[in-house]
């Protein structure tokens, strides 16, 4: 199934976030979304997931989703999303509940992303006894529960401390590279951190500041899994991106919250 | 390899003194034991005070007199009879004021057809002394049960509808909005997200309400019942038996840490996650 951004534009009142995107994402393919803060990625990826209705353009679908998906366009946030007074196995169970699935259908699957996830040993923890790294691995074993064609993960790692983040970020390599079907996992990411982004990504949506516009489309070859964080040719290629925003994060970061800029 | 200096305590510097300690944080510490020394004191102080002749007898019987006046009610089926009734009257009331009001509080906190016109009308009637509607209950539903049981459920009713959009407000929205985005139903967000994250609160309320409950139960009964425990306080006070005067009062305070009490031990169950 691919998902498709056809020409999205978004405003907040009299505030322009978006402004004409377009792309798709398919089977195995991973798009990173970067650009300063306020440009509008978060809200992108929300429109995309039919949490928000843009202005104009519209978030399409094509082909169909995988065998027994139960939510084909399927998130993982930031701040987790889990409920605290269940167990790591009943969030993942939440989404699983209310489709009528039998209940060994329903208990292999809460194994099986348990297992993918390395989280079989804390099937009965409550989020709150574990570290934000598990947390996340949660939010991802739910999602994987839902059967999703394609990912959309909102700033997946950026409340995570590096050393976490990185392992993380190995086992999200690992995630989306593992099947090469039809029913493979597209993915996608939306970030501000750059090396993120060249990590994991096939293309990378550069966007500019508000209203947030496709500056530039930035295409990384090779297989992910043999990517590095401390490849010379990744280092350069993040440095590239960031060049190419730090003029707009550096407007953004004088910005007031209301999109006012301050003048004098 | 970074260098580091074990230069750690200087010779040439002679007036060395310790970095004033600024950690105290208005931290108390709990001790049980303690509470309970102080509790024991009090009624110690009390007893003393009657048996050395300190307090007049009538006016202030001692613990003891008081404990016997408890003993003789209960042996004689008085306090069952006064109690029940008003147990009878509580749970009435606060079952039919709590229920009310935890499903109105959560059509006030999902719904913005009910929202403006409800959260007004709350605000607007829960300053209401609720025992000055007492009289026209009573004109209303007549002197018996029923006028007592309103004026409880109706005192109970505003503080749980409070409590509960209070708290359906504070649910986390991001949980609301991660199960709208896997496709769960309405219903089912309601049932699994919204009431379990409000239940903390609803259940804060339920303590605030109950005390409310107790309050008015206790005034409904001095105003026209011959049962009940606020009827019996009322009576004994009228015939100068301070003493069964205030075995009522302890039997009210019981109940009040009962009721307290199997509210936090349905707290500490359903809020084990916590």
């Amino acid at each position: 199934m691919q998902l498709i951004a056809d020409h999205i534009a978004h405003a907040y009142g009299p505030l322009p976030v978006l402004d004409d995107i377009s792309f798709t994402v398919g089977p195995g393919e991973v798009v990173a979304i970067v650009g300063p803060s306020g440009c509008g990625k978060s809200t992108l990826l929300r429109i995309l997931g039919g949490l928000e209705k843009p202005q104009a353009g519209a978030a399409l679908v094509a082909g169909a989703p995988p065998a027994a998906s139960l939510n084909p366009l399927t998130f993982v946030f930031q701040d987790f999303a889990l409920l605290p007074w269940r167990t790591v196995e009943g969030n993942v169970r939440l989404v699983l509940e209310g489709h009528g699935l039998l209940q060994a259908v329903v208990a292999d699957t809460v194994r099986d992303v348990l297992a993918r996830t390395g989280l079989t040993d804390f099937a009965k923890a409550y989020p709150k006894q574990l570290s934000g790294g598990m947390r996340q691995r949660v939010g991802i074993a739910r999602a994987l529960a839902a059967r999703p064609a394609v990912l959309l993960m909102d700033e997946p790692l950026s409340a995570l401390d590096a050393q976490t983040r990185e392992l993380l970020m190995d086992d999200l390599v690992q995630l989306v590279s593992a099947e090469g079907s039809a029913e493979a996992l597209g993915m996608v990411y939306v970030t501000h951190n750059l090396d993120e982004a060249v990590r994991l990504a096939d293309r990378i949506l550069v966007l500019s500041r508000r209203p947030g516009r496709v500056r530039e489309t930035v295409t990384i070859a090779g297989d992910r899994r043999a990517r590095r964080s401390d490849d010379p040719e990744l280092v350069r290629r993040a440095r590239e991106l960031w060049d190419l925003i730090r003029a707009d994060a550096a407007e953004a970061d004088r910005e007031l919250a209301d999109g006012e800029a301050i003048n004098g | 390899m970074v260098d580091v200096a074990h230069d750690v305590c200087p010779a040439a510097t002679a007036d060395k003194r310790p970095v004033t300690f600024r950690g105290g944080l208005f931290l108390p510490r709990t001790h049980r034991l303690v509470g309970f020394a102080a509790l024991v004191a009090l009624i110690l102080l009390w007893q003393a005070a009657s048996s050395f002749g300190w307090m007049s007898p009538v006016l202030a019987p001692s613990p003891g007199e008081v404990i016997d006046a408890l003993r003789r009610m209960a042996l004689s089926g008085e306090l069952a009879t006064h109690l029940s009734a008003s147990l009878v009257r509580l749970a009435g009331g606060f079952a039919i004021g709590g229920t009310a009001g935890i499903a109105f509080g959560m059509a006030i906190g999902l719904s913005s057809l009910v929202r403006s016109p409800g959260a007004t009308l709350v605000a607007a009637l829960f300053p209401i002394p609720k025992i000055a509607l007492l009289p026209l209950f009573i004109l209303w539903f007549g002197i018996g049960e029923s006028s007592k049981v309103a004026t409880i459920a109706f005192g109970t009713f505003f503080p749980m509808v409070i409590a509960t959009y209070g708290a359906v407000d504070n649910v986390d929205r991001s949980l609301v909005r991660m199960g709208r985005s896997f496709g769960l139903s309405s219903f089912a967000i309601i049932s699994k997200i919204i009431l379990p994250g409000a239940l903390p609160g609803i259940l804060s309320g339920m303590r605030i309400a109950s005390s409310i409950g107790i309050v008015l139960l206790i005034a409904a009964e001095m105003i026209g019942a011959n049962e009940g425990v606020g009827a019996l306080v009322l009576a004994a006070g009228n015939l100068m038996q301070s003493d069964r005067l205030l075995a009522g009062v302890v039997v009210l305070s019981l109940l009040g840490l009962t009721v307290a009490g199997v509210i936090g031990a349905v707290e500490k169950r359903l809020l084990a996650w916590r």
